[in-house]
């Protein structure tokens, strides 16, 4: 199945997300990706999982075109991200939501400046800014501590931080790498719940994830990636 | 147009942030700047007032004439006449010797040396300005006076202060040299100190650019340090060269009172300092510039 910009319009539920023969070889390196191809429709959630090694984040990384394919054509919303121009880049990156392994939180500044951040890009009214990001942060159940510093905050709490800053733009896609990783199931658990809310609104929603029992629990898409190949691209229960 | 301001604003406003941030930092590149720019400044400035100095005595063209110690009263008068009536002279003051002695002996430190003569050394002179300022019919008419049997020596001022105007050229192309080689000094503080809050923001910078910061917001607030750091330098400049030529003009002022002027070194025009402002934020964006587009594009998302 292709994602052309043309079938966006013609199908129900346009797709969003189309990998299509994707391989990635880092310079000097093996081949990380091979002849990766699937869809996600617009208003889906997908798991992408897989053990260590094989292919989870670079895959995820090919969307915001924070690596490009070595082969094959990676479409977002109906831009071929491969071939996007670097001026571009930003503001795709703009209309996603990402949430990385490591947080990458401002340790700097407060919980509400972090959130503020991707705001501060796109020159949005100060009052609409500070409104939003207080939005934000309630739905992922931190706007008492909005001026606390992350470090002062738990695990899981600090991956909340990183899912509110990811959300404030008001993305389409929400990608996840390994969000629940290093967390207890409890806090694991909360995580996939606010993600769940997401997809509910319409949000479409991608976690790379090696937990197969949250995964399973939840009975969603789930991708499953082995050395590099997708072996399973079934839709869930 | 409102969206463009006031991301100006914000960068502005992060770049004030910046330098609160790391004000020791600032501070120090900032004078180091001002005192790099304080010196072809105050070099400039002490050479607009020995350039107005010697401008002045070149268009004041002045011959000192010395008569012999043995001319008579009577016959120096005859002179001076004579002198007079020449078409080339334009006034003549006669200056008898017991008047030049008792000027001497009003200047500071040097009443008891000229108290302890025995005779008046001094001969009579003229003081006499030539109608023409030009060089040449000033040394006609110097050599016509030495041929003057009553003359013992002809002093034409107009020869040093020609000297001392091409001197002051040279010194000027020597102030020039120097500013261009502080420029480039000033371009590489600035480009340094950018470079270490780059590196010091590494991570700001790399998350940012990884949640979709455009590089021109990235960069714009790099900017305004810069122009801030340079523009405080340029201020600091003036005011080093401010203070410098008023504790100068205090002895100056001390100094040609002994020659009966009461010549200044004035401080830059206006238009001058504002120059010099500009310059310096000039130089400071210009670092930063370069700064930014060699360590920001190393800074790549993983």
């Amino acid at each position: 199945m292709i994602c052309s910009p043309s079938s966006r319009a013609t199908s129900s539920r346009r797709c969003l997300i189309s990998f299509s023969r994707v391989s990635k070889r880092y310079p000097g390196g093996q081949e990380v990706l091979k002849d990766v191809s699937f869809v996600i429709n617009a208003g889906e959630l997908a798991f992408l999982t897989g053990p260590s090694g094989a292919g989870k984040s670079t895959l995820l990384k090919l969307i915001p075109a924070i690596e490009r394919p070595s082969a094959g054509s990676v479409v977002v919303n109906g831009q071929n991200v491969g071939a996007l121009r670097p001026a571009a880049i930003p503001f795709l990156r703009r209309h996603l939501g990402l949430v990385f392994q490591d947080q990458k939180l401002l340790y700097d500044r407060s919980v509400y400046d972090n959130v503020m951040l991707p705001l501060s890009f796109s020159g949005l009214a100060p009052r609409e800014a500070a409104r939003r990001a207080r939005a934000a942060l309630d739905k992922v159940g931190l706007l008492a501590r909005e001026r606390a510093n992350p470090v002062q905050l738990s695990g899981g709490e600090q991956q909340r931080v990183a899912i509110a800053r990811a959300v404030v733009n008001r993305p389409t896609l929400l990608i996840a790498d390994e969000p629940t990783a290093n967390l207890d199931e409890e806090s694991a658990l909360r995580i996939l719940e606010i993600f769940l809310a997401f997809h509910q609104v319409g949000v479409t929603v991608l976690i790379a994830t090696h937990d197969q029992v949250l995964v399973t629990r939840f009975g969603q898409r789930v991708l499953r990636l082995a050395g590099g190949r997708l072996v399973d691209a079934a839709v869930g229960a | 147009m409102r969206t463009w301001l006031r991301q100006h604003r914000q960068a502005f406003a992060a770049a004030l942030g910046k330098l609160a941030a790391q004000k020791a930092t600032g501070m120090v590149s900032a004078l180091v700047i001002g005192v790099a720019l304080a010196l072809p400044t105050g070099g400039y400035a002490l050479l607009d007032g020995v350039r107005a100095l010697t401008g002045r005595m070149a268009l004041d063209p002045q011959l000192s004439v010395f008569l012999r110690g043995d001319v008579k009263r009577a016959d120096a008068g005859a002179l001076a006449a004579r002198i007079k009536a020449d078409p080339r002279v334009a006034a003549l003051r006669f200056v008898p010797r017991e008047l030049a002695l008792k000027e001497l002996a009003a200047v500071e430190g040097l009443s008891d040396v000229v108290g302890a003569l025995e005779r008046n050394p001094l001969p009579d002179a003229f003081v006499l300005r030539s109608r023409d300022p030009d060089p040449q019919t000033i040394d006609a008419l110097a050599a016509d006076l030495r041929r003057e049997p009553a003359v013992e020596h002809v002093q034409a001022d107009a020869g040093w202060a020609r000297r001392l105007a091409a001197l002051a050229r040279l010194a000027r192309l020597a102030v020039l040299l120097l500013a261009a080689l502080l420029a480039f000094g000033l371009v590489a503080v600035t480009f340094n100190t950018i470079r270490l809050q780059i590196l010091t923001q590494r991570d700001e910078i790399a998350v940012s650019k990884l949640i979709g910061a455009t590089d021109a917001f990235i960069r714009r607030p790099f900017f305004y340090v810069g122009l801030l750091q340079g523009l405080g330098g340029g201020l600091l400049a003036l005011a080093i060269v401010w203070v410098g030529l008023g504790l100068l003009n205090v002895q100056v002022a001390a100094l040609a009172a002994t020659y009966g002027t009461n010549f200044r070194f004035a401080f830059l025009s206006r238009s001058d300092a504002l120059a010099v402002v500009l310059f310096a934020a000039g130089l400071g964006w210009l670092g930063a510039y370069l700064s930014v587009s060699r360590y920001l594009r190393e800074i790549q998302p993983k």
